[in-house]
């Protein structure tokens, strides 16, 4: 699994709950170190360790976590750059849903070796939608629920999202869009001086 | 609708950033992207050439000579500070004596959607610079978490070096693994011998024959050492170009005596360094653990320091033992001449 995974839940566990929460994350994984390297790539099984080793720690529901981290990714201030290259996606929320499909592309267009969920979106009407994900790890669904609930936000939608199960490995999520421009939403400008 | 007007329409979708000529070459009319490139006043109206500068594929002063470039790659700039760098294509517009020039910003782009404030709408839907814009920081932060990690790794390898035993250039001991054999030797209570050597002329070497044979010559130096001693002794390098040997359960002086000497011999002879001679000595000064009746590594040290030191006294290629009379006559201001210790401690 890259590094980039690992070190986003090492990340995650360390600003919502601080480093000795993390080192106990660690110590419960055996990692046998403490900090991920953002460019390596660690061994598969690594991952699903860290993850049940943070629910054990946290003693969170590992569905719940899973949300929470999705929701870190683009809220978190420290996390600024990955919410500014999702906001890259689409003018509105609308346009961001649309762009889904492309992620893993744009993620690897970043990060050559980076392999992200495979994806698909489902137009019912232009109210509703379905998201399709499938992972190498369980949960990737509940991941991008805390993702889109936390993108919502960011353009200033207002969305209905409900996780509807696995089926064949493959997470449902369903997305409802109440109101396209429901909030002020958070500013993207196009320029930063990078 | 006219041919016209359905033209218009088109380019203010596809080419936002467009600007069209009349005859005379004013600017009759600019897209939606092209009026927010001079934030305070309007492009309409000005004469082309009074607003930008055609760089390449020449200089061009004329609506004619412009004319002339239909279809061709144009290098601009605004006459206006900043100078911001344009790219342009110009093409024949519907309408008689018309011109149609799209613009971009080229490679500048980066700067330009921060200038002029420009939005993801500002583009043609098929334009290809928010995705560029988004490569660029995406990269960023790619390489910004690289260079993170060139950093830890190189703090990674300071650490590893300033913890390693081994000298990297001659592949003896170092200051450090001596000074940690020699106090393993202190509290076994091994009789040992503590010679201090140091190389005589090395400085000119390394001034009139570069760097590279100077540590040529200190190689060479090491392996001399090497095969001079018992595998269970120790040679150190433990400055520029002074060893520190550590030799095991000797009893006899003699037999150091015999060994520096071998040493000594063997350094004095000329070592060779891309066909030219390299010429060096050594001189050497020795103490016993079984003379002291308390041992301290800075004690031995410092003894065989004053015996290196007479060595170097008495004209260098030479070996002495420590002796408290050494140390007398350093102390005496009339025999001793000022010097700096030879073993720079730690």
């Amino acid at each position: 699994m890259h590094g980039l995974v690992n070190r986003a839940i090492q990340r995650f566990v360390v600003d919502s709950y601080g480093n000795a929460q993390w080192a106990a994350v660690a110590r419960n994984a055996d990692l046998g170190f403490v900090e991920f390297e953002a460019m390596w790539t660690y061994e598969d099984s690594l991952t699903p360790r860290v993850l049940a080793a943070v629910c054990d720690v946290l003693d969170r529901p590992y569905d719940e976590l899973m949300e929470d981290i999705g929701t870190y990714l683009v809220s978190h201030p420290n996390l600024e750059a990955l919410r500014r290259l999702l906001r890259f996606g689409g003018v509105n929320f609308l346009d961001f849903l649309h762009s889904l499909d492309d992620l893993p592309d744009r993620a690897r267009l970043a990060v050559a070796d980076l392999v992200l969920p495979r994806i698909e979106l489902r137009e019912h009407n232009p109210h509703q939608f379905s998201l399709n994900c499938e992972g190498d790890i369980p949960g990737c669904g509940h991941l991008f629920t805390g993702v889109l609930r936390a993108m919502a936000d960011d353009y200033g939608a207002l969305v209905f999202l409900e996780h509807q199960g696995v089926e064949e490995g493959v997470e449902t999520v369903a997305i409802a869009l109440l109101e396209a421009d429901f909030a002020e939403g958070r500013g993207f400008e196009l320029g930063v001086s990078v | 609708m006219s041919g016209a007007t359905l033209c218009y329409q088109m380019l203010n979708v596809m080419c936002p950033m467009h600007v069209i000529l009349n005859r005379n070459g004013d600017i009759g009319f600019a897209g939606p992207t092209a009026q927010k490139l001079l934030p305070d006043q309007s492009l309409v109206g000005r004469p082309f050439l009074d607003v930008f500068e055609i760089k390449r594929p020449r200089e061009i002063k004329s609506i004619s000579a412009l004319r002339e470039k239909a279809g061709m790659k144009l290098h601009m700039q605004f006459r206006d500070p900043p100078h911001r760098e344009l790219k342009g294509v110009l093409m024949e517009g519907p309408e008689v004596g018309q011109m149609i020039v799209n613009l971009s910003f080229g490679i500048s782009v980066v700067d330009a959607v921060q200038e002029y404030k420009l939005t993801a709408a500002d583009f043609a839907p098929t334009d290809l610079t928010i995705e560029m814009l988004y490569l660029v920081e995406a990269k960023s932060a790619a390489m910004e978490a690289s260079r993170q990690l060139n950093s830890r790794l190189q703090g990674a390898r300071i650490a590893a070096e300033e913890q390693a035993l081994t000298d990297t250039l001659t592949g003896l001991k170092n200051r450090r693994a001596m000074d940690q054999i020699l106090a393993d030797l202190i509290v076994e209570g091994e009789s040992f011998a503590l010679m201090h050597m140091d190389l005589d002329y090395f400085k000119v070497v390394n001034d009139t024959m570069g760097h590279a044979a100077g540590d040529h010559v200190l190689q060479q130096v090491s392996k001399i050492m090497l095969n001079e001693v018992r595998s269970r002794d120790t040679v150190a390098r433990v400055g520029g170009d002074e060893f520190v040997l550590l030799l095991r359960d000797v009893e006899e002086p003699e037999i150091i005596e015999q060994i520096a000497k071998r040493i000594i011999k063997k350094l004095s002879e000329p070592i060779h360094f891309e066909g030219e001679r390299c010429e060096v000595s050594g001189s050497a000064g020795t103490t016993l653990s079984r003379n002291y009746p308390v041992l301290t590594a800075d004690k031995l040290l410092g003894d065989a320091d004053v015996a290196l030191y007479e060595s170097k006294h008495r004209g260098r290629g030479r070996h002495t033992f420590f002796s408290e009379e050494l140390r007398e006559k350093e102390r005496d201001p009339a025999q001793a001449t000022s010097r700096e210790p030879i073993v720079k401690h730690a």
